[in-house]
């Protein structure tokens, strides 16, 4: 919301302040100022100059010499410009000064932030002591100052100049309406009354202690009855709790009057003319949006507010046919729909330039209905987003009769008497009871009842003596508690005033949920190993599937689908951590980032059905990425290792290589496996998945996912100490050709059973296919060693741990070697 | 005797003292001590001593032996050391050669910022929860006293699954979770990913972080709120590091406050960092709503609070002076290895 100070000081008279002090004080008791800008900021020696005579320059076509009057003096100044012809003569145009400043260039490009300074000089060796400047120059434009010419030097005209009975020498930014400031505020959606001017002021003087003074109403009308020319019928009061009717004869368009103006341009709002501005003017200092119709168009002139039937349709005033239900409400005439009621109004009753009686229309509707109809027809206009915040009905039959008295004022038309206003439940104050020392329980102050007193009072608020009762009047809806008296106490005593204590009570031990612990491990392995955080979104792409070679009917598809995504690459909520990783490897391979390892934690998720009926599966992987010189397959299962190592996950690994991921290399890809379980999967992504990321053919890239919900109830921070052996080990190797198809896992863990308890550890120490192994085989040697805690073991007894092994390696189809 | 015994050992002296290398000295222990040494020959003299006349000769030969050997180790190790010294001498490397460094990732700087917040809170008693991303409309909006038909429901631009599940548009349902557990007192922050339809820019990302704080007990007071986030914001930014707090609108809290911190780049006179304002705004938070309170089940008669809200990825942009909120979901190796 922008207005401009000025109008805020009509209403607060006494108010004295700089913007500065304004802005912020008015943050600090809640009506946030984003900022303000000095319109008369780089407008310096800017005077009115009436143009005496315009002659030919001597050496220029497009150029043109004239004197001007600018007051004291008369200069000579030369233009290009147009609009000053050669011999003419009169104009009252702004004149910047030699040593003054505009704002920009006519062009209406940015401007500098220090302006441009007009210093007197020659055009074409004719001297030019000033400029003449255009509505763009001066910072402005063509939108707000409707009589502006498209290209060339504003020219006041006479209306303005009758007005404000302008003469040369006087100050043109004052004479532009140039001589304000304007403020923009943040409005808090509670705070639907300070998107009025009114409700602003009346914030000012209670910030700065001075007197709210209510804009003067006076009575209006003439001596006919509305109800003689107009009937209104609300069919659905809920809908429309409130609809005040008055009317305007012998309608007289005209430009509005320059106060008025210059209200609504600061207020960036574009002039149109005397009965458009006056709904403008109401709506920007009531809050209160009101519709014109045209009495003549209204057929049986009667109004009837009702909702629509399913399958209508209504053609809005901007031409568009818009599909109605039975939610929304319309006002409808004897024939059918005038206007969407609160949202826009109909093409069949627009005000054209030849209406002759308006009616007006100040209504009040509910919030939440225009919210919904207006996304149901698809337009948020200025009316129906104001109306959607709930608006005080009691504001309607005020705004309407100021609109009246501006009618008058302005001569736009004859009033006519007396007001229709169907309002069969009038909105009522709302009474809290006022508990002191509860608002100083809860703010943790000790504030003195008079001065809470106070400030309701300042702020408009009642107070009931004998009930011990805080009334809050109808424009203030937001106030419904204690809890909401505390608030308006704290604004006006000051946020800033109270003390900052630490809560006491209960000591409480502060602690990372089991998970983040164990997150906290996987990313400090992850780093420690040499990967780095990535952070990736959570939605994306259903084509990912496609890039990962996601089978059409792999479940992996079934995902959840966001109803309103911001397209489609970001419309399904991922069930694979890899899509997100390989894009980000890529970016790096693209980017020419040589050895990049990433690794990112963040869920999945696994709908349990769809559609969705229950909240999904949220799981979180561990997923690590990389490519480049130093890594390969087992350096990815060495990360891996280590992580589940460092939580105590001790138990043998399972790699089972036969592992449904289409997105791997088929021949070097495994399940990870623990206690039969799948945690996890790692492998080289697939050639082909590659390439659809964009690296380059032949760069291998590698993934490890661990689903951590899978390996947590594996975890611990349980050790215990085993004591450090005492008794010496006995080592034996083994060498042995083994059939190709033979894991040596399989081998590891016909070692690990057989071995029995003396069996301390294995260590593969040679792996050879080639040349001297005979076809079909690979030659493989394990190193093993046994020991006993309580003894030294005797050759015996290795012996006979040996031989079991060598038996069951036997029974595999393996031969030992000499 | 006695005199070719002392004759002797001070030839040995003299010729250990002459000694250039340890070969040297070898062969003057082999001269002396040796099997068949000069001292080792005055010993095997002992036999043709009168008997009454061996132990004093005996003690000779000691005495002499003991100087010899005493020189002999004394001279070894000095001439060991002076090898050694040699040898350093040559061993000199240029200690400016460039480091083996053992490559260690970089931590993203959202979760560096999320792991100084959650020591920050932690140390004051908070635990630390998570609350589903994807959540029912009721604990996102709701609970949070933001019922059906609330502009606030229109403001957070909310991604939706259907009517009643969406993408969370917030941290705070995770306050009505854990207030509906029952278990009081509360002491807690809930940090994670929240989703807003914004599309994607320098300064907005349809996907970011929060972290919730919430504390319910009795007697818990806005001056506790003001107090907490005060230290807060001095662990977070420097001792020096000043707050204002602003009153402000959420619907689940009342009163409620946005809280600006003294620009740390200007120290609050105004800079281009700041805008000139001297002052940047870091967070929301206020009292809990009583409606709030009572729609958990918490007796809003008996208990108050306090809720925050802190945007992770605001204050990871403004902490490391990040210009482009795009980078932090990128993953350039080269950005993270800033980190």
């Amino acid at each position: 919301m922008n207005t401009p100070l000025s109008w805020i000081k009509d209403y607060v008279p006494d108010l004295d302040c700089t913007a500065q002090e304004y802005s912020d004080r008015m943050t600090l008791t809640g009506t946030k100022v984003e900022g303000y800008e000095d319109l008369s900021k780089n407008l310096e020696k800017l005077v009115v100059g009436r143009v005496e005579k315009v002659e030919k320059h001597p050496d220029a076509d497009k150029l043109v010499v004239c004197q001007v009057n600018v007051g004291n003096e008369t200069i000579q100044i030369v233009t290009g410009a147009p609009n000053i012809p050669v011999g003419s003569s009169g104009q009252l145009v702004p004149v910047v000064l030699d040593g003054g400043k505009v704002k920009g260039g006519h062009d209406g490009g940015p401007m500098p932030e220090d302006g441009v300074s007009i210093k007197a000089g020659k055009l074409r060796g004719v001297p030019s002591n000033g400029m003449m400047c255009s509505i763009e120059e001066l910072g402005s434009d063509h939108n707000a100052y409707p009589l502006a010419p498209e290209s060339g030097i504003y020219i006041f005209d006479d209306e303005l100049i009758n007005e404000l009975s302008l003469k040369p020498g006087d100050s043109a930014v004052k004479a532009l309406g140039m001589d304000d400031t304007v403020v923009e505020y943040e409005i808090t959606s509670n705070r639907v009354d300070c998107y009025a001017v009114i409700g602003i002021a009346r914030e000012a003087a209670a910030t700065f202690g001075k007197t709210f003074k209510m804009p003067e109403v006076k009575a209006t009308g003439n001596s006919e009855d509305i109800n003689d020319y107009l009937k209104v019928t609300v069919n659905n009061t809920k809908l429309c709790p409130r609809y005040c009717a008055r009317m305007v004869k012998n309608i007289k368009f005209a430009p509005s009057p320059e106060w008025m103006q210059k209200r609504l341009r600061n207020s960036g709002i574009r002039p149109i003319n005397n009965l458009v501005d006056i709904t403008n003017f109401v709506m920007e200092e009531y809050g209160q949006p009101m519709h014109a119709y045209d009495y003549d168009l209204i057929e049986g002139h009667e109004i009837i507010v009702d909702t629509a039937k399913n399958g209508d349709e209504f053609i809005t005033l901007d031409g568009q046919t818009r599909k109605l239900d039975d939610t929304i409400l319309m006002i409808n005439d004897k024939k059918g729909g005038i206007g969407l009621a609160g949202i826009m109004g109909g093409e069949n009753s627009k005000i054209t330039d030849h209406v002759h009686t308006v009616v007006f229309e100040a209504a009040n509707f509910d919030g939440v209905n225009i919210r919904l109809s207006a996304k149901k027809v698809g337009m948020r206009t200025d009316a129906s987003s104001i109306f959607e915040k709930g608006l005080d009905p009691n504001n309607a039959e005020a705004a309407i009769n100021r609109a009246c008295q501006l009618v008058e004022e302005l001569g736009c038309g004859e009033v006519v008497g007396g007001m229709i206003d169907v309002y069969p439940v009038k909105d009522e104050d709302i009474k809290i009871k006022f508990e002191p020392e509860r608002i100083n329980s809860l703010l943790g102050t000790d504030i003195g009842e008079s001065e809470m007193k106070e400030i309701f009072a300042k702020i408009g608020l009642g107070f009931n003596d004998d009930s011990n009762e805080v009334v809050v009047p109808t424009f203030r809806r937001d106030l419904h508690c204690t809890a909401d008296l505390a608030e308006e106490v704290l604004r006006f005593h000051g946020y800033d005033k109270i003390a900052s204590t630490l809560p006491v009570g209960e000591a409480t031990t502060g602690k990372l949920s089991y998970k983040l612990r164990i997150d906290q491990i996987a990313r400090n392995i992850a780093e420690l190993s040499g990967f780095s955080h990535a952070m990736t979104y959570a939605f994306e792409s259903p084509k990912a599937y496609d890039k990962l070679l996601v089978p059409e009917d792999s479940g992996l598809r079934k995902a959840v689908v966001i109803s309103n995504p911001l397209g489609e690459d970001f419309s399904i909520m991922r069930t694979q951590p890899v899509n997100a990783m390989i894009t980000s490897l890529s970016l790096n391979y693209n980017r020419r980032n040589g050895d990049v390892r990433l690794y990112d934690m963040a869920n999945i998720y696994i709908p349990k059905a769809l559609p969705l009926t229950e909240l999904p599966d949220e799981r979180e992987q561990l997923t690590l990425g990389a490519y480049g010189e130093d890594v390969d397959f087992f350096v990815m299962k060495g990360v891996v290792e280590e992580f589940l190592e460092h939580v105590g996950m001790n138990k043998k690994l399972h790699y089972d290589p036969v592992c449904d991921k289409s997105f791997l290399h088929p021949g070097r890809k495994a399940y990870i496996k623990y206690d039969g379980e799948i945690i996890g999967y790692l492998g080289e992504v697939h050639p082909e998945v590659s390439l659809n990321y964009d690296f380059k053919e032949g760069v291998r890239v590698y993934l490890a996912v661990l689903d951590m919900p899978a390996l947590i109830p594996y975890t611990s921070f349980d050790r215990k100490y085993e004591g450090i052996a005492k008794y010496p080990a006995m080592g034996r190797d083994i060498s042995m050709l083994v059939p190709k198809n033979i894991l040596v896992g399989e081998i590891e863990d016909m070692i690990a059973q057989r071995g029995g308890k003396i069996l301390e550890s294995y260590r593969l120490f040679d792996i050879y296919e080639g040349a001297q192994v005979k076809e079909g085989y690979k030659s493989v040697a394990y190193s093993l060693s046994f020991r006993a805690s309580d003894r030294t073991l005797t050759d015996d007894e290795v012996g006979a741990a040996m031989k079991k092994i060598l038996n069951g390696l036997n029974g595999m189809g393996i031969e030992l070697r000499a | 005797m006695n005199e070719q015994l002392l004759k002797i050992t001070e030839e040995a002296l003299a010729k250990i003292d002459a000694c250039k290398d340890l070969d040297m000295l070898n062969d003057v222990r082999v001269e002396y001590l040796g099997k068949k040494g000069h001292i080792t020959a005055a010993m095997k003299e002992m036999k043709n001593i009168p008997p009454e006349e061996r132990p004093a000769f005996g003690q000779m030969v000691n005495v002499a032996r003991d100087k010899v050997e005493a020189a002999l180790e004394a001279e070894k190790t000095k001439l060991q050391r002076a090898l050694r010294e040699e040898k350093l001498k040559s061993e000199v490397i240029d200690v400016t050669l460039p480091a083996k460094k053992a490559k260690v990732g970089h931590g993203h700087p959202c979760q560096i910022a999320l792991d100084e917040v959650e020591r920050i809170f932690v140390g004051m008693g908070y635990d630390v929860v998570e609350g589903p991303e994807i959540e029912w409309q009721e604990y996102n909006f709701t609970k949070l006293n933001i019922p059906e038909g609330h502009p606030a429901r229109d403001e957070q631009d909310t991604f939706y699954i259907n009517d009643e599940i969406l993408l969370r548009s917030q941290t705070s349902p995770v306050q009505a979770r854990v207030m509906e557990q029952g278990k009081l007192p509360i002491r807690m922050i809930a940090p994670g990913r929240v989703f807003r339809s914004d599309s994607i820019d320098a300064t907005h990302s349809p996907s970011f972080h929060q972290i919730e704080g919430l504390v319910v007990d009795k007697h818990i007071t806005m001056t506790d709120l003001k107090g907490t986030l005060d230290e807060f914001a001095k662990e977070l930014f420097g001792p020096e590091t000043k707050t204002r707090f602003r009153p402000h609108h959420f619907p689940f809290t009342e009163p409620s406050a946005e809280v600006d911190v003294s620009c740390f780049k200007c120290g609050g006179k105004g800079c281009r960092f700041c805008k000139g304002e001297g002052w940047i705004e870091i967070l929301g938070c206020g009292m809990v709503h009583p409606h709030v309170l009572e729609m958990c089940g918490i007796d809003p008669e008996k208990y108050t609070g306090f809720a925050f809200g802190v945007g992770l990825e605001r204050i990871a942009l403004l902490k490391y002076e990040i210009d482009d909120m795009r980078l932090l979901y990128e993953n350039d190796q080269r950005f993270l290895n800033q980190f």
